[in-house]
């Protein structure tokens, strides 16, 4: 099996919400006050291949953005590894470091909050290339219209500051970014669930045709099965901090093996389901604060046994490249 | 016989802002009707008017907006140009409105119960206190809110986000509407969670008869749940129908496009048909159809406006052009 371009392992972030000092006081004096941890992240591994595209699944909460976020390199985990082309992040030396701190770009959810509102479009696309070499300053116009021109903007446009674009504009520029330091791997967060339908199927298309031309690796973030089933090639489902299910596109949406995965797709609305007999899961998203013991999924789950409530159900795989986490599985 | 009057008449309503910068005309010239339990999608982008419609119909809409023309007839009574204490009589009583961020209907600083009373004893104060707590905690529980009882006592922060969505479910349900207007509920809400507030509102229509119009930008919710589609654009109805027939065989353009951008079952690794361009700004419409520049099928004929036309039975389009041979490709 050729080596997998990203490898994650074990990977888990918790955030710690810290005592103040009233808080240490009244611990001090023997209160059952204690520091609140998030278990955000909670054992994650993941193998990427290079040139595909990874679907990442799951509802608010489910730990999905603190992954991305980890992977780009702006969050540090906890514990387990991330290791980029067979080296880890962490043992990298500084130069190896910088490569893939650049090779690996992120592109954001909302295209509103995550360009500088007072920075020219030249500068936003222009700025990083620049600081790390590959092109001069004096050649920052033709490089940044090169660059545009590849995610369809008008380079007329680049003296343009963010207010002056549309939402589908703003994310190309967001885009245009990312590409701007001839990234290897990307990390989509929810890019394009800020944007209307009609300038949806623009961006997908776009992030379809880039992979082509130049050979992407996508981590695709989303809460959108359509979205996750018409781009990816490999899903990931995750449910409060863990992930449930892993498998390849079609087997996924054919034959769904954990109880989420299946309540899921079963609540997804489709166009070409009419007049639906909703049948929901009952129950909310349990508070990452304070998840159940056992399976996370458990008490929201129709088939929980006693089992489900005590054992946390290690993710194994249960058919050629097809992994699930679920004590069903075991065989009754 | 009142059978044959529909629950909400609306013809040619025209609501337009009249803004420093020009006046916008949100929506102009829009027909449509509810049936009694009909549950109406009404489909559009952003911009498209949709809202504002909504607005209209409940009487909500502020200046510098202002319902220039047209008729909205509630069992048969005009609501246009209805006296602000009739109007506000019928408000929250015959005709409810949920919003899309339910923080918009719930007051932080009062206690579910209060503010629920309140609402029933608003329109009818011969009803006792405690018999309106006993209709306040029966309509917790029939949009699914586990232990009512308690819940009546908390404050809406208290809530998650679903659940929040339920209680101003529960509250536009109080007064036992015959109308109830949607405003992108699910919008903010998991998928999973989603589901149950379908789940709950199919129950409701089917259960009480209420007629509703389901406000969205997200085509297959309105295919699983409404009957009648209404798609908007540029403060339009560009086409309505029946929901099969709309989905099934689109005959205006802007649908059609809008169909085939929607990524789906069997739609994987294949380019989204991708509607050129964006959605123009009200403030400058072109003359004639707003859609024109955007449609492969738009000629001169277009910059006059369409009048509605029925090409096929059943079915109300704006189109000079529409599109009656289905094998048609999209965009030829």
């Amino acid at each position: 099996m050729s080596e997998p371009m990203l490898e994650i392992r074990d990977l888990t972030k918790n955030f710690v919400k810290k005592l103040d000092l009233a808080g240490r006081i009244a611990q001090k004096l023997g209160s059952s006050i204690r520091e609140e941890v998030v278990h955000a992240v909670d054992g994650v591994t993941i193998r990427i291949e290079k040139g595909g595209v990874v679907g990442l699944v799951g509802e608010s909460g489910c730990g999905k953005s603190t992954l991305g976020r980890m992977i780009a390199g702006i969050l540090r985990p906890t514990s387990g590894t991330i290791t980029y082309k067979g080296v880890e992040l962490t043992e990298m030396n500084p130069e190896e470091a910088k490569r893939a701190a650049l090779e690996i770009q992120m592109i954001f959810q909302d295209p509103f909050a995550s360009l500088n509102p007072r920075m020219r479009v030249v500068d936003i696309i222009g700025e990083a290339p620049v600081a790390h070499g590959f092109c001069k300053a004096s050649e920052i116009h033709e490089y940044v219209s090169e660059v545009m021109q590849r995610v369809g903007l008008d380079p007329e446009y680049r003296r343009r500051y963010p207010h002056q674009f549309s939402g589908g504009q703003r994310q190309r520029i967001g885009i245009a970014r990312a590409l701007a330091v001839k990234p290897e791997f990307l990390v989509c967060d929810e890019a394009i669930a800020a944007l209307d339908v009609s300038i949806q199927a623009q961006v997908i298309n776009l992030f379809m045709d880039l992979r082509e031309d130049l050979d992407l690796t996508y981590l695709f973030i989303s809460h959108d099965l359509s979205v996750v089933e018409h781009i990816s090639d490999r899903v990931v489902i995750m449910y409060l901090g863990r992930v449930v299910e892993v498998a390849e596109t079609d087997d996924l949406f054919r034959e769904p093996n954990h109880p989420y995965t299946h309540a899921l797709l079963n609540e997804v609305p489709r166009v070409d389901q009419r007049g639906l007999d909703y049948h929901p899961i009952e129950g909310e998203i349990p508070s990452p604060l304070d998840p159940p013991p056992g399976c996370h999924f458990h008490p929201r789950c129709p088939h929980a046994m006693d089992r489900c409530k005590q054992e946390r159900p290690e993710l194994r795989e249960i058919a050629p490249k097809r992994w699930s986490a679920c004590h069903l599985n075991d065989g009754a | 016989m009142s059978g044959d009057v529909p629950t909400l008449d609306v013809r040619n309503l025209k609501t337009h802002f009249f803004t420093k910068a020009g006046v916008a005309r949100a929506v102009d010239g829009v027909s449509f009707s509810v049936g009694k339990g009909e549950v109406v999608g009404l489909v559009g982008e952003s911009g498209s008017g949709k809202s504002v419609t909504g607005f209209s119909i409940i009487g909500l809409v502020d200046p510098p907006g202002r319902v220039v023309s047209g008729e909205v007839l509630f069992n048969g009574q005009n609501l246009i140009g209805l006296s602000p204490e009739k109007m506000r009589k019928l408000r929250g009583n015959r005709i409810a409105m949920i919003f899309q961020d339910p923080m918009m209907t719930l007051n932080p600083v009062l206690r579910v119960d209060t503010q629920m009373v309140e609402t029933i004893r608003a329109h009818d104060s011969s009803i006792s206190k405690r018999d309106a707590l006993a209709r306040a905690r029966d309509a917790l529980g029939q949009v699914g809110i586990p232990a009512p009882d308690e819940r009546l006592r908390s404050y809406p922060h208290q809530f998650s986000g679903g659940m929040r969505q339920r209680v101003a479910i529960a509250i536009a349900l109080l007064n036992k509407p015959d109308l109830i207007i949607a405003d992108e509920p699910t919008t903010a809400l998991d998928v999973t969670i989603q589901g149950q507030i379908l789940y709950e509102a199919q129950k409701l229509c089917r259960e009480t008869g209420t007629s509703m119009i389901w406000i969205t930008h997200d085509l297959a919710v309105v295919a699983g749940l409404a009957d009648k589609i209404c798609v908007m654009y540029g403060g339009r109805i560009v086409e309505q129908g029946a929901i099969d027939d709309v989905l099934d065989h689109p005959v205006h353009p802007y649908t059609r496009g809008l169909l085939g951008s929607v990524p789906g079952h069997n739609t994987r690794g294949q380019r989204l048909y991708q509607i050129p361009g964006m959605a123009p700004s009200l403030l400058n419409l072109p003359e004639g159809c707003a859609f024109q520049a955007r449609c492969p099928k738009a000629d001169e004929a277009c910059k006059q406006e369409p009048e509605i036309t029925e090409p096929v039975k059943g079915r109300e389009v704006r189109c000079f052009h529409p599109h009656l041979d289905q094998d048609e490709e999209i965009g030829a």
